[in-house]
């Protein structure tokens, strides 16, 4: 009797018709070993096959782009001969199963994902979502990731230099980490994953293979439930020191001109490697998996190929090279072993112990991995809220007090003082700004690198949340002077097999596309993250982006700190005191309600290039863009950042006092400018420009009320370690 | 045969790993807790013949590497 | 003047180090633990980093390697050594330096700039600062809660042998400024001679006004004006 019952393979996360696909392709019953890798291969985590079909519809060309999506990372050119290669992937699941694991092994894939490229790695960002801070696990998760993330980070020495945390109760069940890498490598020598060359070898490097993380990638495809604590024994476990060697040994070793390619063993280990880059240079496969490093014994030809250890690459190398890399990667005491060959018959065949363990044919699987066109529903619109019907329960000082103490506005010093985010010695501008910038090596140029998404307005309008998520990023990079180059997408969703979460989706992609094609930053790399929900409740849709721009010169980067006394502030952008779907309706009117605010491309477009284009003169001396929390909070953190106060002389003209505090209209930044000729400046540009007040004393004062800054960084800085103190 | 080692602080060199723990086992509602010291745990294979050999070089490895004296106490079994 | 920067596996701060050296003349090579014989070099420095992941105990078994006891017969012939951070803590794991660097009493990695207090500038390493002057470097540490016996921290204190202290903007020590819990506030110190000075804060990250400020730099400066010009 056959042993591919219907249990087998729903077991293995394949559906009837997904397993009639693959008697299909084989002529015949798979073995066990062999459904493993038509299982994890057709993952939706491997294979991309509810999302592929939106994918594709994402703007991925540019002049300057060398490399889109589909590599491990992508590349983009940053003159000079240099290039900048860069990716965000999630590792959300297993994050919320063993949080300190989780992340730390999060970071070590996408570094790998980077260096593998050639790259050196330079700057680490992650963008974390927890549920609601009253959630019994939460401190717990948020503990966890950090230290995970810094332990890795830290211990790799590549500096972490920001991104961004949020909480939210629809993040309890299912937590977000996603972490991006940003490496530099010279143009000319970008590494790529096609394997060519019947007869040249299939060499294995890095760490030993053990058990771990056996069908992790199934796992990140399915929806959680009440039992999933009982999948632990699949988390992996990462080691930062090895990989710490692997960079340095890869490095090394690309130096020289023996590779044919490379590729890291990421989700899915041996077998999506090994797929992926035959596939890609249209060869076969010979395995032979008694030579692959094992860490322990009596692993089954399955466990070998499904086992997700951490830190170990695969490459293919020229003819006779062989003495050279295995002399690299002995000095760094590294597993080296010559593991296969390429082929010419378009097969993978797998050998163990002198037999035969699987035998498929390598197109199929790589490229005829399902594609799905899910049904998908736009949900409609939410009605928008006035700002009459929204109370002002307090002072507007008071309010302001308690939207900066409150989870997403309060400073994240607790979380990036972990963080090594000064190892290097390149770093210009550190955690707590718009964007990190991290000096070129070498150079004058600087990379200027952030990372956004509010889902919120997403599940409002997911058009408009992903046109915003793109423009925000766009905004962050030009308020610290760069010039926006390119984004990778990371889009963390919930069930795709639900209608309204794949019309979430659909519409994310749309609105980020927008973005993209007007405002010029294609997107070279990313990663989709579903499933994330927990007994039927969906996260926030949640697509991330990490943006990338270019400082020619890094001494021209600009701060959010007021750089003196007696500054005028200008407020730069239309405000309109749109509160729908605001924090300060979400924090003081505890309402998550109304319409996202809208995002006009033009005249986000318009209005940051005169931003950049002053900030390059040398005119804007300081700069910060309003987003979360609206203009007073924008405010209130430059004062902070500088330890200077401001008195405000403007107010909202026909708007109520607490629209114009902190109703979050787009396309908008705060500046302090050299010279008189500011407003003439921006006027002649047909940029909307006011004056709101003067920097100068120790407190923000307005008309009456008075807020000194030892009080409002109080209720700023105390919050998030008095609750992890808790 | 197997060496198995336990490395703890000295007594009197502060643990705040140790302290932490006990605030843990606190809020976890276990009483009577009280103090906490943490420590590593060793385990090595040896071929040696006896168990005199066996623990003589095992303290030697111990002086050597495996605790720093200066703030660590070790102590040995020997399983035959 | 000549320097080395010792490179183990899992150093990371060799890049940072070489840059500081280099702006101050300093003509720093670098050379792998593997190696048995060091270059004829004014300083030799160990940087911060995880060597060998710092597993059992931070430094330790870089302690054990064989550029060590290279590293050791040249301090013992006078050659000046500095030791940063994971540095610091082979430094005291080789025993050329008393004491221990404990986990941080918050058990956090924490990484922020702190103020140091220049206690004993008569030595080629702080020659570049005043007696008494605050600088402000970042720390960059999860074990760097210094630890010793009271006699030891005595003789440290009595011998002049602290050379900076945690502090406050205005130089004053307190408990309030202290990021990890060392005893007496103590960041860094040197051997009996005076030329070995192991200390758990980074200069080497803080020589440029744009990337952190210049609070280290004297210290570079310093050495390469004591130690050089050589050859």
């Amino acid at each position: 009797m056959s042993a591919m019952t219907p249990a087998v393979f729903a077991e293995h996360g394949l559906s009837e018709a997904e397993y009639d696909k693959i008697l299909d392709i084989l002529g015949r019953e798979p073995n066990l070993t062999e459904l493993g890798v038509f299982s994890v291969m057709w993952s939706e985590h491997c294979s991309y096959k509810s999302s592929k079909k939106w994918l594709k519809k994402l703007p991925t060309e540019a002049p300057w782009v060398i490399c889109g999506p589909g590599e491990n990372a992508g590349v983009i050119d940053i003159g000079d001969g240099q290039a900048a290669v860069f990716k965000m992937e999630s590792h959300n699941h297993p994050s919320y199963i063993e949080p300190y694991q989780g992340a730390a092994t999060g970071v070590g894939g996408i570094l790998r994902d980077v260096f593998t490229m050639g790259a050196r790695p330079v700057a680490n960002m992650n963008v974390l979502r927890f549920g609601d801070a009253s959630h019994p696990k939460t401190r717990h998760l948020v503990a966890g990731v950090v230290s995970g993330i810094g332990g890795y980070g830290n211990c790799v020495g590549v500096p972490t230099l920001g991104g961004e945390c949020a909480f939210h109760g629809s993040y309890d069940g299912n937590i977000l980490v996603n972490a991006m890498t940003v490496g530099i490598a010279d143009a000319d020598k970008i590494f790529y994953s096609a394997a060519t060359g019947a007869g040249n070898l299939v060499v294995y490097v890095g760490s030993k293979t053990g058990r771990d993380g056996i069908h992790g990638a199934t796992m990140a495809s399915a929806e959680f439930t009440e039992n999933s604590d009982e999948k632990r024994p699949t988390v992996q476990v990462g080691d930062p020191f090895t990989e710490k060697l692997l960079i340095e040994a890869c490095l090394e070793l690309m130096a020289t001109d023996v590779i044919v390619a490379i590729q890291d063993m990421g989700a899915a280990g041996l077998t999506s490697s090994s797929f992926e880059m035959a596939s890609k240079g249209g060869v076969g496969v010979d395995l032979n998996l008694d030579q692959v490093p094992a860490r322990e014994e009596n692993m089954t030809a399955y466990e070998f190929l499904l086992s997700e250890s951490q830190e170990r690459m695969l490459m293919v190398l020229k003819p006779g090279e062989e003495d050279t890399a295995r002399k690299i990667f002995e000095k760094w005491e590294l597993d080296f072993s010559v593991v296969g060959r390429l082929t010419d018959t378009g097969r993978m065949v797998i050998r163990e112990k002198g037999e035969v363990a699987a035998d498929l044919p390598i197109d199929p699987l790589a490229l005829a991995s399902p594609e799905y066109d899910r049904p998908w529903v736009v949900a409609p619109p939410p009605a928008d809220v006035c700002a009459a019907d929204v109370p002002a329960p307090g002072p507007i000082f008071a309010l302001l007090k308690n939207l900066m103490g409150s989870p997403d506005l309060c400073s994240k010093r607790w979380i990036w003082e972990q963080y090594d985010h000064l190892v290097m010695g390149d770093t210009v501008q550190r955690p707590g700004g718009d964007a990190a910038v991290v000096r070129v090596r070498d150079t004058q140029k600087a990379l200027a690198i952030t990372t956004d998404c509010t889902p919120r307005y997403c599940l409002a309008d997911p058009v408009m949340g992903g046109k915003q998520a793109v423009a925000e990023t766009w905004r962050n990079l030009t308020a610290v002077g760069a010039q926006p180059l390119a984004i990778t997408d990371n889009l963390n969703f919930g069930n795709p097999e639900r209608p309204e979460i794949m019309g979430q989706f659909v519409g994310a992609i749309e609105g980020i596309g927008a973005a993209c094609t007007v405002l010029e930053v294609p997107v070279v790399s990313g990663n989709v993250s579903l499933y994330n929900e927990t007994n039927g409740e969906a996260i926030l849709p949640t697509p991330a982006i990490g943006a990338v721009g270019l400082l020619t010169d890094y001494t021209q980067a600009v701060g959010l700190a007021f750089p003196g006394d007696g500054l005028a502030v200008y407020l730069i952008g239309e405000t309109q005191g749109h509160l729908g779907q605001s924090l300060y309706l979400r924090e003081i009117a505890g309402r998550e309600e109304g319409k996202a605010p809208p995002v006009d491309l033009d005249r986000e477009r318009k209005i940051g290039d005169f931003v950049r284009d002053e900030i390059g003169r040398g005119v804007i001396t300081s700069c910060h863009d309003i987003s979360d929390g609206g203009l007073l909070v924008a405010l209130a953190e430059m004062a902070l950042a500088a330890n200077i106060g401001i008195t405000i002389t403007a107010g909202g003209g026909s708007l109520s006092d607490h629209a114009w505090a902190f109703g979050e209209d787009q396309a908008r930044y705060l500046v302090t400018a050299a010279g008189k000729h500011f407003v003439a400046l921006a006027e002649v540009a047909r940029v909307p420009v006011t004056c709101i007040g003067r920097t100068g004393g120790v407190a923000l004062v307005w008309g009456d009320q008075t807020l000194t800054l030892d009080e409002l960084r109080a209720a700023h800085e105390d919050w998030l370690p008095d609750y992890m103190a808790g | 045969m197997k060496a198995k080692i336990h490395v703890t602080l000295k007594n009197g060199v502060h643990d705040p790993q140790g302290q932490a723990i006990g605030h843990a086992l606190e809020s976890l509602g276990f009483d009577g807790v009280g103090d906490v010291r943490q420590g590593k745990y060793i385990e090595i294979d040896l071929v040696d013949s006896t168990e005199a050999a066996a623990q003589e070089k095992v303290a030697a490895m111990c002086r050597q590497l495996l605790a720093n004296t200066v703030i660590e106490n070790y102590i040995i079994e020997i399983d035959g | 003047m000549n320097s080395a920067v010792i490179v183990f596996p899992g150093t990371n701060r060799e890049r940072d180090m070489v840059l500081a050296l280099s702006a101050a003349g300093a003509r720093p090579v670098e050379v792998w633990h593997r190696e048995t014989r060091l270059p004829a070099v004014d300083l030799i420095v160990i940087p911060g980093g995880f060597s060998y992941g710092d597993y059992l105990r931070a430094g330790c078994m870089a302690g054990h390697s064989p550029i060590i006891r290279e590293v050791k017969k040249q301090a013992e012939a006078g050659v000046h050594v500095l030791g940063v951070c994971n540095g610091f803590q082979v430094l005291t794991e080789t025993g050329l330096l008393p004491g221990a660097l404990l986990r941080n009493a918050h058990l956090k990695f924490i990484c922020k700039d702190v103020h140091l207090k220049v206690e004993n500038n008569g030595t080629p390493f702080l020659s570049g600062y005043e007696s008494g002057a605050v600088m402000s470097v970042p720390v960059a540490h999860h074990d760097g809660n210094y630890f010793a016996d009271e006699a030891t921290l005595d003789a440290l204190d009595g011998e002049g042998r602290v050379a900076v202290r945690y502090c406050g903007p205005d130089g004053t020590v307190t408990r309030y400024h202290n990021p990890n819990g060392s005893q007496r506030n103590i960041a860094g110190i040197y051997n009996k001679r005076g030329n070995i000075l192991g200390m758990m804060p980074h200069p080497e990250d803080a020589i440029d006004k744009l990337l952190g400020g210049i609070g280290g730099k004297p210290l570079f400066d310093g050495l390469a004006g004591a130690l050089g010009p050589t050859s």
